[in-house]
């Protein structure tokens, strides 16, 4: 194994680059090495200039995404030694707007997903001194696929249709939509269903699939937008039956 | 942009369509391209006309084409859409694709039902 591989890094500097560029980096290629590892090591040893974002390096905080030779990873699951002999290509996350170096804007992305309810909505409130809200674990097993969502963004970067039509709500949305959806304890479908059901909601999906193929939680946000449009479907023929109709 | 109004009931289509088409297409298939021509099975003319026969067959075999055709039609839009990014001629691409369904429908329909 040689001792060392090139990471070829996109470097963008707003206040220096009309554009970015390509810079390269001899880093250690160790066995147990993972990209983030290389960036730290330029961080630390080699330009203290290059930006990009982490935490907690094991596949928790969702921050570290970035385009590894072309494909979106966190950083801290991908090793160096499964892309030798190099370069590596390390790029920001496609389909977002770069603000510095290896840093993308997710504003949009924050923006969208409080629209879908991230959270239990309760008709009313269940008291404290009531204790816990207990579930099964067949209800448990219901959405908890879904609850391993650590919101990093590779499915927006994978989805062809959010890179297309940046209003589409995204893969990462919906199935956390689902996730509350099919939680026992939730009441907020239907406020759900009006975002949803929008055209820039499931309906702006065609099924590509490259957000499961991404999603590095098995979250699989293709199949979640699937299940959520046969609901929406049968809630559009519904509203048509049901006097008032009209979704 | 997909339609608010219509676009559920195209996926249904278009859901109906994949479905129908993984089960029976690999069936048809395997009857009319593999077991006929190599003679596992030798039903003859008389044979296959009788089974057109019954009105239930034709009804299933309308269904499946026909539904086969609308799954097409959304896929091929959005091929046409995204792929090709020919979202501009949303319009023409829309009528095109789900025209054809209907058209195609239609004709498996006369064959199935008027002319057999």
């Amino acid at each position: 194994m040689a001792d060392s591989i090139t990471l070829r890094v996109t470097r963008y500097q707003p206040e220096v680059d009309d554009e970015p560029r390509a810079q390269d980096f001899d880093v250690p290629l160790r066995e147990n090495w993972v990209v983030l590892d290389g960036l730290n090591y330029i961080k630390d040893r080699l330009d203290g200039t290059l930006s990009y974002r982490w935490s907690c390096r094991m596949g928790i905080c969702g921050s570290c995404g970035m385009m590894v030779d072309g494909e979106p990873a966190l950083t801290c699951a991908t090793f160096l030694v499964d892309h030798a002999p190099g370069p590596i290509r390390v790029e920001p996350l496609a389909n977002f707007p770069v603000v510095r170096d290896l840093v993308v804007d997710i504003g949009d992305f924050l923006e969208k997903l409080p629209r879908v309810s991230p959270w239990i909505v309760r008709d009313d409130d269940i008291p404290v001194d009531e204790g816990e809200s207990l579930q099964t674990p067949e209800e448990l097993a219901d959405y908890k696929q879904y609850s391993m969502c650590i919101n990093c963004m590779l499915c927006y970067s994978a989805c062809p249709v959010y890179g297309l039509d940046p209003d589409f709500i995204g893969p990462a949305a919906i199935a956390l939509a689902q996730r509350y959806n099919l939680d026992s304890r939730d009441d907020g479908a239907a406020k759900r269903l009006d975002v949803l059901i929008h055209p820039d909601g499931v309906w702006g999906c065609t099924f590509v699939g490259e957000c499961t193929t991404a999603c590095p939680k098995d979250v699989d946000p293709a199949g979640a937008i699937q299940r959520y449009k046969l609901t929406a479907a049968m809630e559009t023929i519904k509203s048509y039956v049901s006097p008032g109709g009209g979704p | 942009m997909p339609n608010r109004e219509v676009e559920p009931f195209a996926w249904m289509a278009f859901s109906a369509g994949g479905v129908a088409a993984a089960m029976f297409a690999p069936i048809l298939l395997f009857l009319f391209g593999l077991a006929l021509p190599l003679g596992w099975v030798s039903p003859d003319h008389a044979g296959l006309l009788d089974a057109l026969g019954h009105p239930l067959t034709r009804l299933a075999l309308l269904g499946v084409c026909a539904a086969a055709l609308f799954h097409f039609a959304h896929r091929f839009r959005y091929t046409l859409y995204d792929g090709l990014q020919l979202a501009r001629f949303g319009t023409v691409i829309t009528a095109g694709c789900y025209g054809l369904a209907v058209l195609g429908s239609a004709a498996a329909a006369y064959i199935l039902l008027l002319v057999l």
